[in-house]
């Protein structure tokens, strides 16, 4: 019984959006990801220039009206291809999480209500993925079954898996003992449908948070993957193979590297600033779990 | 003149008026009991005393101690005062030392940095006081580490900590609520010697009445940051002139009028349940690496039973094994050996499934009103829950129908089940908590603590529901409290738990008012009553 | 702590078990004839047959698992086709590179971000902490290998400082050798600081927050001792656990660094041994930096025991 006791209220969907646009970090972060999706997506339809059209005339053509950020090396628009670049990023990273949630989550959830046995099998499968230098084994997975999108996907969704089940169980076990989900079991519900009814729910926002942070990383991991050569392939354009093309001719042209690692780090901050916000919101106490 | 001496103390908190107008004065020597129910401002007060409040805060008005201007003095000279004329002691003694540093390392911290004392002599002091705490040398070395200790233990670190440099004036900010009562004697018998003998100021904070009026010489009563009542104990407390003071007063020797329910003749000669030489191991910490660990018996060998509409109560210190064992009575767990019979069938042998139907015969009430309900659920859907164990499922309106009912008796509106948890305080929390588990008409309610997170004048209101209830359903109860007023108010019989087994059992009023077992004399000698303490301080005065 | 300890090296040992069977199985599974690749298409079915027995391609699997494991636990990797040298011997030669980078990278970013975290959590909510948490929000979306081009252009191209890529090797003696190592360390550690300066700051402030904080207020110790005191040793054990984490993603950042400034160090041995399918290198030097983790990891278990003795239980 202390004075003013703390407790983690739930504020309705409603006040918790008002809540979210007063704050600073997640407005940024809105923002920014709402651009960049919004600018994959407009790459649909338009763009200043055709991406696949080489003009060798206009070769590294520095900044100008025509060209705002540029052209490459091939005479390409440097901002038409960030855009389309836009697409293949996000389309990979939302797909790696995607895989990682599906598969990690319900594994964490499992481990969590099982216990036993069979958590401390899936923890220790845990421990040795997270043993694998992910981006040395995304590597030899591309390098194995050939570079390519589809394969970039699975690499890196590969090692969602273990974050979502960490992130999954740790949520989970602390809701097992507490009294509600007692008071399920007491009212008769298995372990699946208490895992529906009363976990998910209760670990959906540290998911999301995990899940925005998943993103940005997957985001550079793909530019990783595509700046070796591993990860979309030409002409499909992408931000990685853009700054592995400037490389070498940094001298001459240095904006071919400036604008799409730009492109990145925009990208990856509204990300982050976005999950940082998401966090602060739905759920300050949870970042206390230790 | 006083030693420590508040005026018109204002306290905000980010714009939140906190403290209006608070007035307090202590003396040398004296024992100040400032009392409040939960959101009153009594923690608040203390740390405007230690300047320990958070940043957003904004004080005016005076504080004066030993006549230093409190509110106006420099960080550098709060940091002298603190822990050397001011100490303090907190509430959760589980969480209040630093579990890097050894015990000897955090009690001659203090002395060294305000004595200027070298390590040695530091020491030899830090070894005194933990020896004049109750924590001898021998048993206590300086380099035990906290995790190394009890709550109660750790409490005596903290008073140590506090009492090193035989400060002016102690703070002690709820120093027993998280003990039980046996430990909470200990403790505050320890606090009133070590006031004696330093012939220090103790302010005193508590939200119970019985423990202030035991030990304090004057009472400070507060609500919603303003001072209701201020006087010398007895005199306050035995007039009541404050209608306040009468409200707290009452609720605190608050009996709930029960009605008993006539049990048919069938209910009263079979068991409702029964427990039969149940034993409950964990495994044991592991003490060396081939040997095979020795297990904990939480509950060893507890046998007895419970007719329909018995209320009996389960008290013990806490670790005695009740709450193991009341998890096992909901067959949440499972005994190691014995046999748990509900109407005569073994519930303790069955699978889920089996066991499906016998669940809605017993529910279950727990301690906190705030983490018995998932958050994101409206209160239709939390009271329903236990609807799943019904053969027949109801349909939608006949379950807002079985709900409305529920909440109705409970005392709550039909309305309110379309509110979600939040919006309700700890009280109506608690009632919700009951509504749920009436609802599938179960002949037996096993409440664990379900009371002891409540103010006084809330709990005397759910006392009352809990009475009510059992006069009009015939619904039996096991309370497993560890609190004997309530086992007093609500229970016809009582068993005494100790070290997980049952020491002692009989008619509630037989067994409290004579007990016989060691363990039953420990807890009532220990337990705080307001009557007794204000007739002994009356007798005193003559 | 022993039983700590033994819990933990079962742990690591379990784990190398699993990820040898892993590696070795995945790679298992891979279109392609190593004999064929050895020899070039050219070569006769007599000699591919006889090259596939002194390879021991015909033996059953599981022998060859077993055998390249026992191998590795008495130093032999095995031979590279491509090199035709021993595998020990290629990493021999390039571990010079990888772990002095890798070394370097940690301890600059250790250096940078512990007191950098510590300083924002000191000074919550104002200018010091708004500035270095939004430089590090930053530095947490920036690429290593971006990082990289962008250094190489500032300090190589314009400045002329420090070499563009390349690595003279230690026999050029030390200054140079780590002249051509200080850009990729930068590169490699300064991402990481911005994470681990973040990690550091959270863990402060939680502890910062805890009961025995306000004990030791109620003390009279002032706030700074309060900090370096008591806070700090407790807020390591989250920051330990996060600076094990990414000795892994330094190990992997190296791939991409290497590269990026033509070291011929580990990583850039196993991306062409990749390119080139040498399985036997890129088995080998997985399995090594596997064990690097699994021996880090185990650093940073006798580390939190250190730290926090509710770890070091022994009877």
């Amino acid at each position: 019984m202390t004075d003013a006791p703390l407790h983690l209220e739930q504020p309705g969907w409603r006040s918790t959006l008002r809540l979210a646009f007063a704050n600073r970090s997640f407005m940024i972060g809105f923002v920014i990801t709402a651009l960049v999706a919004a600018m994959a997506l407009v790459s649909y339809v338009w763009t200043p220039y055709d991406v696949t059209h080489l003009i060798v005339a206009d070769r590294m053509k520095g900044l100008s009206a025509q060209h705002p950020f540029g052209t490459d090396h091939f005479g390409r628009d440097i901002l038409s291809m960030i855009m389309v670049g836009a697409r293949n990023s996000i389309a990979v990273a939302v797909v790696a999480v995607a895989v990682g949630m599906g598969i990690g989550v319900p594994l964490g959830c499992w481990a969590a209500a099982r216990g036993g046995w069979v958590d401390e099998t899936l923890m220790r499968f845990n421990d040795v993925v997270f043993a694998f230098p992910a981006l040395l084994s995304a590597v030899m997975i591309t390098a194995i079954f050939g570079p390519g999108a589809v394969n970039a996907i699975i690499a890196i969704g590969i090692f969602n898996i273990p974050v979502f089940a960490r992130v999954a169980r740790a949520g989970a076990l602390s809701l097992w003992p507490r009294e509600y989900v007692l008071a399920a079991r007491a009212a008769g519900k298995g372990k699946t449908l208490i895992t529906i009814e009363h976990i998910l729910p209760n670990i959906a926002s540290i998911l999301l948070v995990q899940g925005t942070i998943q993103f940005a990383l997957g985001i550079l991991a793909e530019a990783g993957l595509s700046y070796l050569g591993l990860g979309a392939q030409p002409p499909m354009p992408s931000w990685g193979r853009m700054l592995f093309d400037a490389q070498t001719r940094m001298m001459v042209a240095p904006h071919l590297a400036i604008f799409p690692g730009l492109a990145i780090v925009i990208t990856v901050l509204g990300l982050n600033l976005l999950g940082d916000g998401l966090r602060d919101v739905l759920d300050p106490r949870l970042r206390r779990q230790r | 003149m006083s030693l420590l001496e508040i005026e018109n103390l204002r306290l905000e908190i980010g714009g939140t008026p906190i403290l209006r107008d608070i007035d307090l004065s202590i003396a040398e020597g004296e024992v100040m009991g400032l009392v409040g129910e939960s959101g009153s401002g009594k923690s608040m007060t203390a740390l405007t005393i230690m300047r320990l409040l958070p940043d957003a805060a904004r004080t005016s008005g005076r504080v004066t101690f030993d006549g230093i201007d409190i509110l106006a003095a420099p960080e550098a000279a709060m940091n002298r005062l603190r822990g050397d004329d001011i100490g303090m002691v907190f509430q959760e003694p589980m969480t209040a030392l630093n579990p890097v540093k050894t015990i000897g390392e955090q009690v001659a911290e203090g002395i060294r940095w305000h004595a200027g004392a070298n390590r040695a002599d530091a020491e030899q002091t830090a070894r005194q006081i933990l020896d004049r705490v109750g924590l001898p040398e021998a048993k206590f070395p300086l380099s035990r580490f906290p995790h190394e200790l009890s709550g109660g233990q750790r409490q005596r670190v903290v008073i140590a900590i506090a009492c090193a440099l035989k400060p002016k004036l102690l703070i002690a900010d709820e120093p027993t609520t998280a003990l039980d009562v046996v430990l909470q004697k200990q403790i505050l018998e320890l606090l009133r010697d070590l006031v004696d003998e330093q012939k220090m100021g103790l302010l005193l904070i508590s939200h119970d009445l019985a423990v202030v009026a035991d030990m304090a010489d004057r009472i400070t009563i507060m609500r919603h940051g303003e001072v209701m009542e201020e006087g010398e104990t007895a005199r306050t407390l035995s007039a009541q002139v404050h209608p306040y003071t009468r409200q707290l007063a009452l609720a605190s020797m608050h009996v709930p009028d029960r009605k008993k329910h006539a049990p048919s003749a069938d209910d009263a000669a079979r068991p409702l349940l029964s427990v039969e030489n149940v034993v409950r191991h964990y495994p044991g910490r592991r003490t060396s690496l081939f040997s095979r660990p020795e297990p904990f018996r939480a509950v060893d060998g507890v046998s007895f039973s419970i007719r329909a509409s018995q209320s009996v109560a389960l008290v013990g210190r806490s670790g005695c094994g009740k709450s193991t064992l009341a998890r096992m009575i909901l067959a949440l767990d499972r005994p190691t050996q014995g046999a748990i019979r509900l109407n005569g069938a073994e519930v303790s042998a069955m699978s889920e499934t089996e066991l499906k139907p016998h669940r809605r015969d017993i529910q279950v009430v727990f301690q906190d009103p705030y983490g018995s309900f998932n958050p994101r659920h409206k209160v239709e859907r939390l009271v329903a829950e236990p609807l799943h164990l019904l053969e027949k499922q109801p349909g939608p309106a006949e379950r807002r129908e079985m709900v409305a009912a529920a909440l109705h008796e409970v005392g709550l509106q039909p309305r309110d089940m379309d509110k979600y948890p939040h919006e309700f305080s700890g009280g109506q929390r608690q009632r919700i908590s009951i509504a749920r588990a009436i609802i599938t008409r179960p002949r037996l309610v096993v409440a664990d603590e379900p009371v002891s997170a409540l103010d006084v004048s809330i709990r005397a209101q759910v006392l009352d529901l809990f009475a009510e209830l059992n006069g009009k359903l015939g619904v039996a109860y096991l309370f497993i409290t560890h609190d004997l007023t309530v086992a007093r108010a609500i229970t016809d019989d009582v068993m005494v738990m100790h070290e997980g087994r049952i020491v002692e059992s009989g008619k509630t009023i037989d067994v409290l008012d004579n007990p016989q077992s060691e363990a039953a004399k420990a807890l009532v000698a220990a337990a705080p009553d307001l009557h007794r303490a204000l007739q002994k301080r009356l007798a005193e005065q003559g | 702590m022993i039983a700590f300890l033994s819990k933990r090296l079962g742990i690591g040992l379990v784990t190398l078990l699993v990820a040898s069977a892993v590696v070795f199985f995945v790679l298992e599974i891979l279109p392609g004839d190593p004999a064929l690749l050895m020899l070039g298409m050219n070569a006769t079915p007599e000699a591919l047959a006889s090259m596939r027995e002194q390879m021991g391609l015909n033996d059953p699997v599981l022998v060859r698992y077993f055998s390249w494991i026992g191998g590795m636990l008495v130093g032999d990797f095995g031979r590279s086709f491509t090199y035709s040298s021993p595998v020990i011997d290629l990493i021999a030669e390039r571990v010079v590179v990888s772990l002095p980078l890798a070394i370097i990278s940690l301890i600059l970013s250790t250096a940078i971000a512990i007191p950098v975290g510590i300083f924002a959590a000191a000074r919550r909510g104002r200018m010091g902490d708004t500035v270095s948490m939004g430089v590090a929000q930053v530095g947490v979306a920036i690429p290593n290998f971006w990082f990289a081009l962008l250094l190489v252009y500032v300090f190589a191209v314009w400045l002329r400082l420090l070499p563009s890529g390349g690595f003279p090797g230690w026999g050029a003696g030390v200054w140079p050798g780590l002249k051509a190592l200080i850009l990729p360390a930068i590169a490699l550690a300064l991402p990481q600081a911005a994470i681990l300066a973040r990690v550091t700051r959270s863990a402060m402030l939680e502890v910062l927050g805890e009961d025995y904080i306000r004990t030791a207020r109620a003390k009279g110790m002032p706030r700074r001792y309060v900090l370096w005191r008591h806070a700090l040793r407790n807020a390591m054990i989250p920051v330990l656990t996060i600076m094990g984490l990414q000795f892994a993603f330094l190990l992997a950042g190296t791939i991409i660094i290497e590269n990026v400034f033509y070291l011929p160090g580990l990583g850039r041995l196993v991306f062409q041994a990749i390119t080139q399918r040498d399985l036997i290198v890129v088995e080998g030097v997985i399995m090594l930096l596997v064990a690097s983790v699994v021996v880090v990891n185990l650093v940073v278990d006798i580390l939190y025991a250190v730290v926090d003795p509710r770890l070091r239980v022994s009877a």
